[in-house]
Formats: C-alpha cells, structure tokens, sequence
C-alpha cells in the first residue's frame, strides 16, 4: 500500500463522516419531534392504561394489571363501536374504489375542461371536514335540508342507526373520493397506450382491456390508496361528531375513546381504547405489508437508492 | 387512444364532466345558500335561497367568539406549516443527497407515523400537556400539527429534491457563482415548487384538524375555528345556530377554495408524489 493510497482512503472516510454528521443534524429536529410526540404519550398511554384513573377522584389512583382491558372487552359498548367502525370502513373505502376508479378514468379520458374537472374535484379533498359535515347534517335536517325533504314526512334519517350510518358513509366518501382517484389517476397515466391500443387492433373490448391490462399494471397504485384510505377511515371521527355525536348506535371506536375521556373523565379506560386502537390499526397496517408485500408504499423510497 | 370527436362525443363528455362538477360542488353550495338565508326562511328546506341577507357573516364578525377562532386558526396554522416545511425541509435533503446509516429507520418511522392513529394520542397527550402546562395554548396544537405533518412532509419534498439536477450548482460555480450565488440563483428556484407544494399540503392539514382542536383546547383564546363552530350557540336556547355555522364553513373553505384555484396542479402532483413507483 502506498501512502497516497492511505491519505486518498482517509480522506474518503473523513469525507463520509462528515457526510453523516451532516445528515444527523439535518435529520434531527424532525426525528425529535416525531417520536417526542408520538412514541413517548405511546408509551405514557401504556402506563395510564394499568391504572385506574378517574379524573374526578384522582386520589384513587391504583395500579390495577389489565383490569381496564377486561373491563373493555368484555362490555358491550366496545364492540359494537368496533362493528360500527370496521363496517363503515369496509363500505366505504369499497365503494370510494369504484367511484375512484370511475372519477380517475374519466379524470384521464375527457376530450376537454380537464383542468376544470381536476380543480374541482380537488375542493372536497380540501375542504375542512367539519364544514362539509355540517352541510350534510343540515342537508338531512328534517325541514331544514333538501335532502330531507325528499324523504317521506316525519323521517328524521339522522336519529336512527342504519340511515345515520348511511349518512356517515355518504360523507366519508364524498370528502375523499377525490383523493383515491388522483393516487389511481397517477397509476393510470403509467399504463402505456400502445399497450391499449394494441390490445384494441387484438379484439379487446373496453371492459376486457380495463380488467386484463389497466387494472393488473394499477396494482401498486391501487394497493397504497386502499391501505392509506383504510387505515384513515378506521380513525373515522369529524364526521360522526358532527353527523350524530355517536348517538343511536353511530359511535365509532374513536368517538368510544373520546367520549370516554371528555364525558366520563376516565383515563385509564379511556387510554385502554387507544391502546386496542392502536393495535389494531398496527394489525391492519400489517396485514395490508404481509398480503401485498413489496408493493407496499415507503418500499418505493427506501429503494430507489 | 385514438379518439374521434364527434358531437355526439362531445355532449357524452359534457354531460359527465358536468355529473363530476355537480358532485364535488353541490354540498358546497348548499353550505353557502344556508349562509345567505335570513333566520326565517333558513329552514325552508330550499336549496336556493328565497331572499339573500349577509346577516350571519355580519353576525359571526361581530363577536370574538369567530374572530378569535379565525385568528388562532391562521396563526396555528401558518406557524405550523412553517415549522413542519422547514424541518422537512432539512430531513429531506439529507434523505435525497447524503449517504447515511439508518435512513431506511427513518423512512420506515415517519411512514409509520403517517399511519399512526391519533385518538390513541388524545388520553396521554391531553395529560402531558397539563402537567407541563401546554394545554390550551398555541404551542399545545402546533406541535402535534408538525408531527403528523413531517411524514407528509419529508415524503413530498425528498421526491422532489431526487429529481433537482444538483451538478448545475457546479456548473454554476464553475463559471464564477459564488455558492452563494449557486444557491440563490440555481438550487433555490429549482426546489420552490416542491417547497410551495407541501407548504400547501401540510397548511391544509393543520387547517382541517378537528380532534386535537377540541381535546386540546378548552377556552375561546385557542379555539380553532372547526373545535369553534362545534361548540356555537344560537342567539338564544331555543335558536339553532344554523346561519352561524353555515356562514363560518364558508369562510374557512374560501382559503382552501383559493388554493384549489391557483396550485391545482403543484397539489395533484404533490398528492401522487412517490404513491406511484416510477
């Protein structure tokens, strides 16, 4: 070894440790904040969930194992707020797939005004959910709504279980719809149109073409939309506040967790549900990573380079 | 594909492109028909409003319970965003342009994060934040806002700095920039748009939160406006606040409304950045 090789090899590791001490400090502030407000109350959570804590008698606070976690899961409220929940998730996000897929095709067909249907489709994906919610709650607002004057008279939709639920999911899917179809729009514009055209001149007919070739070259797309709208529609909240406060049977695990911290002021219930939350958005996350494997989002950066 | 343009074609596409516009803009529309409604027609069930009246806008005004909302709305909101664009900023060039152990732990975290339930988060940071007296102040909202915002964040901006061709820097510092100058007049251009898009994104973020607003708060001096509107009361115990609340939705979705307008493009591609390999 000569001694230019040396001093060029040092260099290089100098160079690449000064490299990484620059990517620690730039990286730093954000990773302090994202685990100091995430990780920490996680674990805190974890804690306040063994004890029995009643904001009203804080005296009585004890260590109580897992009796906060028994005390859930074995009353009834939990489940059904957890049958609400799955049940809204499942209708909605199915149905925000088709109309998804419809809005993105027709998003990436239309012979004109595409920049006008792109901008407003954009509005209900910006809109401050809570507003829209209030225009759905008043849109069935016996006498007050267009909507709810159309029903029979003396209907009041958002007081019974099944309707108010059907209202929920109409407003879930409204607001964000629009996002799914631009993740399928943005998979779309990757299908090649020779391929299409190829398939055409083949004998493949428009419904042949969209599940033989659009469809199965969608698929990471479609992938990464259903799990980040799946796991965003299980946190379903805004909506039902506003829509029914979680009466009749509409609460959501969510609303279940808040109500239990706000209204009953109990902490330790209260941070059991966040905990079972928790697991179970970590289970579905988990279960989307293990189906679809590698297609799964973040694969996308971390392999790139 | 080839596609012929015949009338008939045409009116076809009118038509659903006019479905699609009806679609995204009808319960918008309803909100803002409510809004000019006097109190007593507003529950006349009509969709277009028999007489007009700005009453509820001069209404709202007129107390601070809105005022004070809007004000901490912006002020949340724009400080937020500043934070969050700034560190992600930092994170992202570091993912895009350094070599470095544990970037795919990052990656992994933040994307973790960006799943991350946040009603899990209202019982300990509810009880965290009284005990170090955060709760129910501006810095009480902003820093879960920059957290749940940063994955959003990091994501978009490190796709858009992989696709900066970074050798012009060089290039311009070869022909006599001072880095300084290579920074100002080469890299920083190059990178606004991405900048801007997220800016966007993670302003409309903040802007929209509804359950850290009302778990975190619990006076009119931090009130947002969503955790305000939630709790307006009508003028008396039998009035329902309709026109107030109506009139309120109207003027945080002309924010949204105006950005929609101009960056329609920056927010779709921001949306789709790095959720399609490619």
């Amino acid at each position: 070894m000569t001694s230019t090789a040396t001093v060029a090899q040092r260099r290089r590791s100098e160079g690449a440790r000064a490299e990484r001490r620059l990517a620690a400090l730039l990286c730093a502030p954000a990773v302090i904040v994202m685990l100091a407000v995430t990780a920490y109350p996680i674990g805190y959570a974890i804690w306040l969930s063994l004890l029995r804590y009643d904001l009203r008698f804080p005296d009585q606070r004890e260590f109580v194992w897992l009796g906060n976690y028994v005390a859930v899961l074995s009353d009834g409220y939990w489940w059904s707020a957890f049958g609400v929940t799955l049940g809204i998730t499942i209708v909605s996000v199915a149905i925000e797939l088709v109309l998804g897929l419809a809005l993105a095709l027709i998003m990436h067909r239309t012979l004109m005004g595409r920049g006008i249907v792109r901008t407003v489709v954009l509005i209900p994906y910006g809109i401050v959910t809570v507003a829209a919610a209030f225009s759905w709650a008043y849109a069935w607002t016996p006498g007050t709504g267009y909507l709810a004057n159309l029903l029979p008279e003396g209907s009041a939709p958002l007081t019974e279980q099944i309707p108010a639920l059907g209202i929920v999911v109409l407003a879930e899917v409204w607001k964000t719809t629009p996002f799914m179809a631009l993740l399928l729009l943005a998979g779309l514009a990757l299908v090649p149109d020779d391929l299409l055209r190829a398939a055409q001149v083949d004998g493949a007919g428009p419904w042949q073409r969209l599940t033989r070739i659009i469809l199965p070259m969608m698929k990471p797309a479609i992938l990464v939309a259903l799990l980040f709208r799946t796991l965003d529609a299980f946190r379903i909240f805004d909506n039902i506040y506003v829509l029914t406060r979680g009466n009749n049977g509409t609460g959501s695990v969510s609303i279940l967790g808040y109500d239990n911290l706000f209204k009953a002021f109990n902490l330790g219930i209260g941070s059991a549900i966040s905990i079972l939350i928790f697991l179970c958005v970590a289970i579905i996350a988990f279960l989307f990573i293990k189906l679809f494997g590698t297609a799964a989002p973040g694969s996308d950066v971390a392999g790139r380079r | 594909m080839a596609t012929v343009d015949t009338p008939g074609r045409k009116a076809g596409w009118t038509l659903i492109n006019l479905m699609v516009m009806a679609y995204a803009l009808i319960p918008v529309l309803w909100i803002a028909s409510l809004s000019f409604k006097p109190a007593s027609s507003v529950t006349d069930g009509r969709f277009i409003p028999r007489e007009w009246t700005m009453d509820n806008y001069r209404g709202i005004f007129a107390t601070d319970e809105f005022t004070r909302a809007l004000l901490n709305s912006i002020g949340i909101a724009v400080i937020a965003t500043a934070l969050a664009v700034t560190m992600g900023i930092m994170a992202a060039y570091a993912i895009a342009r350094l070599s470095f152990p544990g970037k795919k732990l990052l990656v992994a975290v933040s994307l973790l994060i960006a799943m991350f339930p946040q009603v899990s988060l209202v019982s300990p940071l509810f009880e965290i934040e009284r005990s170090v007296r955060l709760f129910n102040t501006w810095p009480g909202l902003i820093i879960p806002y920059i957290t749940f915002s940063l994955p959003l964040a990091i994501y978009i901006l490190a796709a858009f700095f992989r696709e900066i061709p970074w050798e012009l820097e060089k290039a311009a510092k070869m022909d006599g920039a001072t880095p300084a100058q290579a920074f100002r007049h080469v890299i920083v251009p190059l990178a606004a748009p991405g900048v801007i898009t997220t800016a966007i994104l993670v302003f409309i973020f903040c802007w929209n939160d509804f359950l850290f607003a009302i778990s975190l708060t619990s006076t009119e001096a931090t009130r947002t406006v969503p955790a305000a509107m939630a709790n307006f009361t009508g003028s008396s115990q039998f009035e329902e606040p309709t026109g107030s609340i109506a009139a309120a939705a109207v003027v945080i979705t002309i924010p949204i409304v105006l950005f929609v307008l101009f960056f329609q493009r920056r927010i779709v591609a921001g949306l789709t950045s790095g959720a399609v390999k490619g």
